[in-house]
């Protein structure tokens, strides 16, 4: 967005100042963690946002080729520590598709259950902290008052509450417990009617519409040089989602699943659900449709947990052994892509024939997500810069990795 | 634990049926060959023409290749000369372009093979030409990849380092990289 001369926020336009450089990072408490921006501004006006990262690299790449590939497993959850569960089925399934194994149907429900409700927690987290970047701060209590509970069901799961290790080659750990379908069941009961809550709180409410609509927009043919992916991607109208389009490996874990991948098409988004409208300063490809999308696919995946958990109950079998630790890999290589719950998440794993991999390449969905913020920064007001770095819902965990 | 049926014969005939003699027509010279018995088969292309064939990849209507989803770097290397006599590779490093397309939601890998070092001195960075210009996702990806791989990205109009700070030493993904001592007055060990 640029400025034009009769921009109302603007006094004066001929008055300028002497350009600044302002550092916001690496720890601002906008920038989700450790993010630092150099701007460049015209007194409020930004020309320029030089993104600065690293500070969070821990070269999980190289340990990835120092450990087994189940060993590995810990550390794909704290790339992306609020999806931990969708990072380590990137991962296993990779490494599945180069053992070139499946694992049975009970495995893929249980599967989809898991990483579906850990959807819902990731996004409720970046729903309540993109309200904090906005300077409101009850959003993020009602966000969390939800995704606690949601934690309370992985404790019960795997006894972790942020880094499961859950997913992993071959399956999971282990079968859930007894009665935790009844107590996931009783969270999606409290939890739909909730969402209204939120769509109130935020979605519909002026002041965030004001900030939020028309501001950082991205359009899909950027989106698409950029590499951004995920509900960046969508948010801009480009209809593409991995759990549809992806590889036979990874949809086949959703095949039999009704739902619907969220993005304007012709004008409108589906209209199955008593969705809030779209107000009209929003323009596709803003910072509203960005967080839009997401609270959308919030009740989808709530709708994909509750398909999941009627189909796992109503399957006879096993949900899958995990492979031992020292497992032999093949020689070869296998590139796999998942959606995560904030882009596309890809794995590549290269292997020599021995357990240890060659080389394991972790292709982060923010890591692109992030470059963009140059491009839709630019011309716009140091105030909109958290609003729009919040809307790309980053995590540094998972750029940095 | 069955195996996995072979379901992905369409990409490849379409890899082998169309893509495949579409650049060879296009590009004769540059095309090194494709590998098929392969789980991601994939078309191995000269270094200094990547930056035409995905040009061309990209612009043309057949195959609108317009997302570069990801690029890989691999150090076929192995240090230890006890494993070395195991390892089945000649040293070189290899870089894996991931391409996919929004309209046909199809898939494509290119690959290119490098020496490890350019005129087989150490310490000089191989050189490939950059993408940048064409998918803006390679500006990000190639600065990574010369910070931790150490690959030189001719055309590349600001590369230096993303990930390691400025002043650091060396590539960490090289298989032979050793770890500094210390760093700033940082132990390491």
């Amino acid at each position: 967005m640029t400025m034009q001369a009769d921009d109302p926020r603007l006094i004066e336009f001929d008055v300028r100042t002497d350009e600044m450089l302002v550092n916001m990072g690496p720890q601002h408490p906008s920038t989700h963690g450790v993010l630092r921006l150099v701007l460049r501004t015209d007194g409020e006006i930004v020309s320029e946002t030089t993104p600065h990262i690293g500070y969070l690299h821990r070269c999980a790449e190289k340990i990835g080729e120092n450990l087994t590939a189940r060993q590995f497993i810990p550390y794909t959850d704290r790339m992306d520590y609020l999806a931990g569960m969708n990072m380590n089925l990137g991962w296993s399934l990779a490494v599945e598709k180069l053992l070139q194994m499946e694992i049975p149907e009970k495995g893929r429900h249980l599967r989809v259950m898991i990483v579906e409700l850990n959807r819902i927690a990731s996004h409720l987290l970046g729903m309540g902290a993109y309200g904090l970047d906005l300077g409101t701060f009850s959003p993020f209590l009602y966000a969390f008052r939800e995704r606690e509970k949601i934690l309370d069901l992985f404790e019960a799961v795997c006894g972790a509450r942020l880094t499961y290790s859950y997913l992993t080659i071959g399956g999971a750990t282990h079968d859930l417990p007894p009665g935790w379908l009844q107590q996931c069941e009783a969270f999606l009961d409290q939890f739909e009617p909730n969402i209204e809550e939120y769509h109130t709180l935020l979605t519909t409410n002026q002041i965030f519409v004001k900030r939020t609509a028309g501001i950082g927009l991205l359009p899909a043919e950027m989106a698409i040089s950029y590499g951004c992916t995920g509900p960046v991607l969508r948010g801009s109208g480009v209809d593409c989602d991995l759990r549809r389009d992806g590889e036979p490996i990874y949809t086949r874990m959703y095949e039999g699943y009704d739902f619907e991948i969220i993005c304007e098409r012709d004008g409108h988004y589906p209209d199955d659900y008593d969705y809030p409208p779209v107000p009209k300063e929003a323009q596709l490809g803003d910072c509203w449709h960005r967080f839009y999308v997401r609270m959308l696919e919030v009740v989808q995946s709530v709708s994909l947990i509750r398909q999941a958990m009627d189909k796992y109950s109503q399957t006879a079998g096993d949900y899958g052994i995990p492979v031992r630790f020292n497992h032999k890999l093949p020689a070869g290589e296998a590139y796999l892509e998942t959606e995560s719950s904030r882009g596309w998440m890809g794995f590549h794993i290269v292997s020599d024939g021995t357990a240890v991999p060659l080389r394991a390449r972790a292709r982060s969905g923010c890591f692109s997500n992030l470059s963009v913020i140059g491009e839709i920064g630019h011309g716009c007001l140091i105030a909109d810069i958290p609003a729009i770095v919040g809307s790309l819902d980053l995590l540094m965990g998972e750029i940095d990795r | 634990m069955a195996e996995t049926e072979s379901s992905e014969q369409p990409e490849l005939s379409w890899l082998e049926g169309t893509v495949l003699p579409a650049l060879e027509k296009s590009f004769p010279e540059e095309i090194v060959g494709c590998t098929t018995e392969v789980l991601d088969p994939w078309i191995e292309v000269r270094p200094e023409s990547i930056a035409s064939v995905c040009r061309f990849l990209r612009d043309d209507p057949e195959f609108h290749m317009d997302m570069l989803t990801n690029i890989s770097a691999v150090d076929y290397f192995e240090p230890d000369p006890k494993k070395a006599k195991r390892f089945k590779y000649d040293p070189h490093l290899e870089l894996v372009y991931h391409l996919w397309s929004t309209h046909s939601k199809r898939r494509l890998i290119l690959k290119l093979m490098l020496p490890r070092w350019k005129n087989d001195q150490a310490g000089q960075l191989p050189e490939v030409p950059s993408v940048n210009s064409i998918w803006r996702t390679a500006d990000w990806h190639e600065r990574e990849i010369y910070d931790l791989m150490g690959i030189f990205f001719l055309g590349h109009p600001h590369l230096r380092r993303i990930l390691c700070p400025e002043d650091w030493v060396g590539h960490p993904l090289r298989k032979d990289y050793e770890m500094p001592l210390e760093y700033h007055g940082i132990r390491n060990r």
